[in-house]
């Protein structure tokens, strides 16, 4: 610890001196995070809009033959209710059933218009709690008298998850293999430095400084290099992706009725996983590029 | 004090050292001389494990060197001071860096580094090139920081590998002055050299290696003709290696018929 400040002095020396590759790495890392960040944009978003759109389907609609009365309904209701897994449960009328379709129209509701009678059933809802059970009421549902259909999303569900899984590992292994290659550049980059000043190296051990002394400066040269790729490439998503949602976010939401995130959650986030990112790269590229120098 | 006890290393085509049994006292100056490639390196080597030996123990203070983990080289290497004959010095530093690095890696405090160092460079009669890069020095100065580097951290014992190799001889007589007051302060010298007139002059122990073996351990002469050293005698040593290898060569092929 007594050498600390000595070896963050020379880190920034060296830095200073090797300034030419430190900003090619920089520059090399930057453009990798920045992919990087696309990524992380993409599968935090998409992540999002799944458990949105789960929690929107988690329910298991029963449509109701027309000759089905309230009272039926209601038993139906007080029975549902009394089942393992269920939230809530409730009637839900044709006219209601109508105005939500209306709602989902929005400027094109007045189409609905010209309809005579309302084709739509009365139904009941079922809120569920617990989606493990969803099977189970689905099929105790069908088993009510007066019931036209029982509509249930868990394939559509079951395919979104899927979607999104997909869309998660794809993002992960491509995020893995950026990241091996930031380290591949940065290690390359200080090899350099290092093949250059093999010499020096070797003058240091002569002397009888530790591996760990003569490393130390060259680690510190590394992590400098990853936290300014790190800053630089958290500024550019904040600025680049805040323009994006006020330009587009609106549309987003009315296309897809879900927001995209804000890009102030979104960043803190960011601004950590970079940073660790940035030093972790920086030191392992450091570590593995002196490798070689040190052993012998 | 250093023990050579039965030490021997040897290289894939050649010997290093072949049961080298010797002892240096503590305080003692010795000039370790012989032809080329006969060993003195590897004596040299063996001391600051820069190789290690196949057979036999070395001890310096006690401290047993051989099979020495990785880990205390760096240690060892702060307890003996070495020089080299280019003079090895850190490019980019300023001298004043150069002789507070020896006092860096072993996390000195910096008001003692800021008191030493211009007290050996003044001893060392180089105070007034504190903020000169070595590329800026002569050689004879540049020996100077490389020995003000190897005892700033009064070391028990000074190894120096043909420090005057690369000096006129005038200079090369001022660094022997320097490293005479370094011993008569206490220090153990133990340095390599071809320098049949220093050796000479200096009238101190002396050991002769050839072919890895010590064939000469006394006080005072180089015991060599200079001429014969530097010019025929390593012709000499490379034609007898030649005759060497071919008839082990023609040995091994008898053998296997």
């Amino acid at each position: 610890m007594k050498s600390f400040g000595y070896t963050l002095k020379q880190s920034f020396v060296q830095f200073g001196r090797n300034l030419n590759m430190s900003l090619i790495s920089i520059f090399a890392i930057t453009c990798m995070m920045l992919i990087l960040s696309l990524f992380f944009i993409l599968v935090i978003n998409v992540s999002t809009a799944a458990e949105t759109i789960k929690g929107d389907y988690d329910s298991i609609e029963i449509f109701l033959d027309d000759k089905t009365t309230p009272e039926q309904a209601d038993d139906m209701i007080t029975d549902l209710k009394a089942q393992d897994g269920v939230d809530d449960a409730y009637y839900k009328s044709k006219e209601q059933a109508m105005a939500e379709f209306r709602d989902r129209w929005g400027e094109n509701g007045y189409l609905l218009d010209s309809l005579e009678d309302n084709p739509l059933p009365n139904s009941v809802v079922i809120v569920i709690g617990d989606l493990e059970k969803a099977d189970a009421l689905a099929a105790h549902a069908e088993k009510f008298d007066g019931i036209e259909d029982v509509k249930y999303y868990k394939s559509t569900v079951d395919k979104l998850l899927e979607a999104t899984r997909f869309v998660q590992i794809g993002a992960l292994v491509i995020m893995i293999f950026l990241i091996i290659i930031s380290i591949v550049v940065v290690s390359n980059t200080i090899k350099l430095t290092v093949f250059n000043r093999a010499e020096e190296i070797s003058i240091m051990k002569y002397v009888g400084a530790t591996n760990w002394f003569i490393r130390g400066p060259f680690l510190g040269e590394g992590i400098i290099i990853g936290i300014i790729s790190a800053a630089i490439s958290v500024g550019l998503t904040y600025f680049v992706y805040g323009k994006l949602v006020d330009m587009l976010g609106e549309q987003v939401y009315q296309m897809l009725s879900m927001p995209m995130v804000p890009v102030n959650f979104l960043i803190v986030n960011f601004a950590w996983i970079f940073l660790a990112l940035g030093v972790s790269i920086g030191s392992c590229g450091s570590i593995i590029s002196m490798r070689r120098f040190l052993d012998a | 004090m250093i023990v050579f006890d039965h030490v021997s290393k040897y290289y894939k085509s050649n010997v290093g050292l072949d049961d080298v049994s010797v002892r240096i006292n503590e305080g003692d100056f010795v000039f370790l001389v012989g032809p080329s490639g006969s060993g003195k390196s590897t004596f040299i080597k063996l001391l600051i494990h820069e190789i290690n030996a196949d057979k036999g123990s070395i001890k310096i203070r006690g401290h047993e060197v051989t099979n020495m983990s990785a880990r205390h080289v760096p240690i060892l290497r702060r307890r003996v001071g070495i020089v080299f004959q280019d003079f090895r010095l850190l490019p980019k530093k300023t001298v004043y860096e150069n002789v507070a690095f020896a006092m860096e890696i072993i996390h000195k405090p910096k008001k003692l580094i800021k008191k030493n160092v211009p007290q050996v460079l003044t001893m060392m009669g180089i105070a007034d090139k504190a903020d000169k890069y070595p590329d800026e020095l002569s050689a004879g100065e540049q020996q100077r920081v490389a020995i003000a580097r190897a005892i700033i951290n009064r070391p028990r014992v000074l190894i120096a590998d043909e420090p005057t190799g690369n000096l006129d001889p005038d200079t090369a007589w001022e660094i022997m002055q320097l490293l005479n007051q370094i011993n008569q302060r206490g220090t153990t010298i133990i340095m390599v050299t071809h320098a049949k007139d220093i050796v000479d002059k200096m009238g101190k122990r002396v050991i002769a290696i050839e072919k890895g073996r010590i064939v000469r351990d006394e006080f005072g002469a180089y015991g060599y003709q200079e001429a014969l050293e530097n010019a025929e005698m390593t012709f000499d040593t490379i034609q007898i290696q030649r005759r060497d290898t071919s008839r082990i060569r023609f040995r091994r092929g008898g053998d296997e018929k």
